[in-house]
């Protein structure tokens, strides 16, 4: 089974480390992860731990002090459009309606407008905002905006989409039914998914692997395989609520 | 009591809540217009009573007499008002518009770029807290007094703020904007062109409103020292031939000018800024 599975990005000895007022910081130790073509997999670890760091060095959005990344056996340097990402913290351009917001990316990439309004139109409608088209940031609600970051990140057509704590902001109710439609959305539209989170219902409830991070500096501490647990599952089932306990038994507190 | 809540329709809802609004629009617009007249009324009832003499205030009635009069009379300045107001607005657009289009993209590039920024920060530095119209006897030696002249002097007195405003606007761009810019895979050139431009419009209209109050002020004192036309000229022939009522008139104009060149600057920045009403 394991050999039909592709790898397609691939860490090796990624650290990260800032200089702060007395010495040295470690964010991120020494994490080597192989990440397979279409999977869900998702990132758990306690507040603070070095998530955003790890997230933003896969990006391309700053360079790890030691390590390697790979997509598809190639070395990557910065970013790169194969990988896109949805952000952790409000990120929606406010001078931008929902679809200026959503066809930015292929704007950038000079893509002629009737061309990237069909493609951006066929996002906005994956995400359930038709008819939202023209309205601005400021008028949506928290789970609608992060629904925008979604449709933007899939509008590039990545092979990769990073999801850093993206409900993280928004109240109970909505995330789960923003988790719903993740995954209803990965089910429509396969891609690799790498989740953030640091909550650990969610991360059972979408994960075909959990990779357990360590306080901070962030290391691997455990990866478990979900795979033999059929999804859409339910929270209240005993094999969801028996793997959960088992990883929330491992689990670092947050500091 | 629920029950007629309940019947009221949609359509008598929304005519409810425009018709609320309509009648605070009408008390705010009567409220200013009471305040013009009162103004007027205490104008016209200190110069008339002749609790100040009418060598040191004019009635009003004389002053919009003077102004209408001004149209066509020359005397004892040696223009009519429109040549005035002319000679005063091309001097504040030439000054004002060099230093929108030299100001602003400067400070767009020194808050974008790093390296631009250490290098032009200095110079910028020393000109900065220098006061405008001590560029008067300067520019007097080196241009003369004429339009070149006074636009330079309004010229440095617009520059600053409209510099200053749009480098902080666009250092304020925020990171996650940048970020998702460059994970498109757009350059620092793109994303400053796409992000950090639009992210500074705020503070750069903030900078303009500011540039042109300053234009105007610092055109009038530079008129006053080193010109011979505009409405500063008018208002020192007022001031040598001892006459109030035309100092007067030519410090309304000034004013009413100002409300309404602030007034198209509005009308701009709704149009630029127009996603932040709904
Ligand atoms: N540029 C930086 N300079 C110094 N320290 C940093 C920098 N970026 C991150 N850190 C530190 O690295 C650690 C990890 O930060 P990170 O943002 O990755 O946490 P996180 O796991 O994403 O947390 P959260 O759950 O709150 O999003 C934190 O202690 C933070 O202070
Ligand atoms: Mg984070």
């Amino acid at each position: 089974m394991d050999e039909k599975k592709k790898v397609i990005l691939r860490l090796e000895n990624i650290c990260q480390s800032y200089v702060v007022q007395n010495g040295v910081k470690d964010a991120v130790e020494n994490v080597s992860l192989e990440i397979y073509d279409n999977e869900f997999l998702v990132i758990l670890g306690p507040g603070h731990c070095g998530k955003t760091v790890l997230m933003n060095m896969i990006a391309g959005l700053e360079k790890p002090v030691g390590g390697k990344i790979f997509l598809d056996g190639e070395e990557i340097h910065g970013s790169d459009r194969r990988i896109g990402m949805v952000f952790q913290s409000m990120n929606l351009m406010p001078w931008r309606t929902v679809m200026g917001n959503v066809e930015f990316g292929l704007e950038l990439a000079g893509v002629k407008k009737a061309e990237r309004r069909a493609v951006a139109q066929k996002y906005i409608d994956l995400v359930g905002l038709t008819g939202f088209e023209n309205s601005y940031p400021h008028e949506l609600s928290g789970g609608m905006k992060q629904r925008v970051g979604i449709a933007r990140a899939y509008t590039n057509n990545p092979q990769i989409l990073l999801m850093d704590e993206p409900f993280g902001a928004l109240d109970a109710q909505t995330r789960y039914a923003m988790e719903e439609e993740v995954l209803r959305i990965w089910e429509q539209e396969k891609r690799t998914i790498i989740f953030v989170t640091n909550n650990i219902e969610e991360a059972v409830y979408l994960a075909d692997r959990i990779v357990l991070l360590s306080n901070c500096p962030a290391t691997v501490k455990q990866v478990y395989d979900l795979s033999g647990l059929p999804k859409p599952r339910n929270m209240t089932d005993p094999a969801f609520l028996k793997i959960r306990s088992e990883v929330s038994a491992n689990t670092d507190l947050a500091l | 009591m629920n029950e007629t809540t309940n019947a009221m329709t949609n359509e008598q809802r929304v005519k409810l809540v425009q018709d609320q609004k309509r009648k605070l629009t009408y008390q705010s617009a009567m409220l200013s217009v009471a305040g013009i007249l009162g103004f007027l009324l205490l104008w016209e009832f200190l110069a008339v009573s002749g609790v100040i003499e009418s060598k040191k205030l004019s009635d009003v009635l004389q002053v919009f007499r003077l102004f209408i009069l001004k149209f066509v009379d020359k005397k004892p300045d040696g223009a009519i008002l429109p040549v005035h107001i002319w000679s005063s607005l091309e001097v504040a657009l030439c000054g004002f518009g060099l230093a929108v289009l030299v100001g602003i993209p400067l400070g767009w590039l020194m808050g974008w770029y790093r390296g631009f920024d250490s290098f032009m920060r200095p110079i910028f530095e020393i000109i900065r807290p220098i006061p405008p119209v001590s560029w008067i006897p300067l520019t007097i030696v080196w241009l003369g007094v004429g339009l070149r002249a006074k636009a330079f002097i309004v010229f440095f007195a617009a520059f600053v703020p409209c510099l200053i405003n749009s480098y902080t606007g666009i250092r304020q761009t925020k990171e996650v904007l940048k970020n998702v810019g460059k994970t498109c895979g757009a350059s620092y050139f793109t994303v400053f062109w796409k992000v950090g431009i639009p992210s500074s419009m705020t503070m750069t209209f903030a900078g303009i409103k500011v540039a042109i109050g300053n234009a105007w002020a610092t055109l009038v004192a530079a008129e006053m020292l080193a010109s011979s036309s505009g409405l500063g000229y008018m208002i020192l022939m007022g001031r040598s031939y001892g006459r109030v009522d035309l100092v007067m008139m030519g410090i309304l104009v000034i004013g009413i000018l100002g409300v309404v060149i602030s007034a198209l600057i509005n009308l701009l920045e709704n149009v630029v800024l127009g996603w932040k009403k709904l």
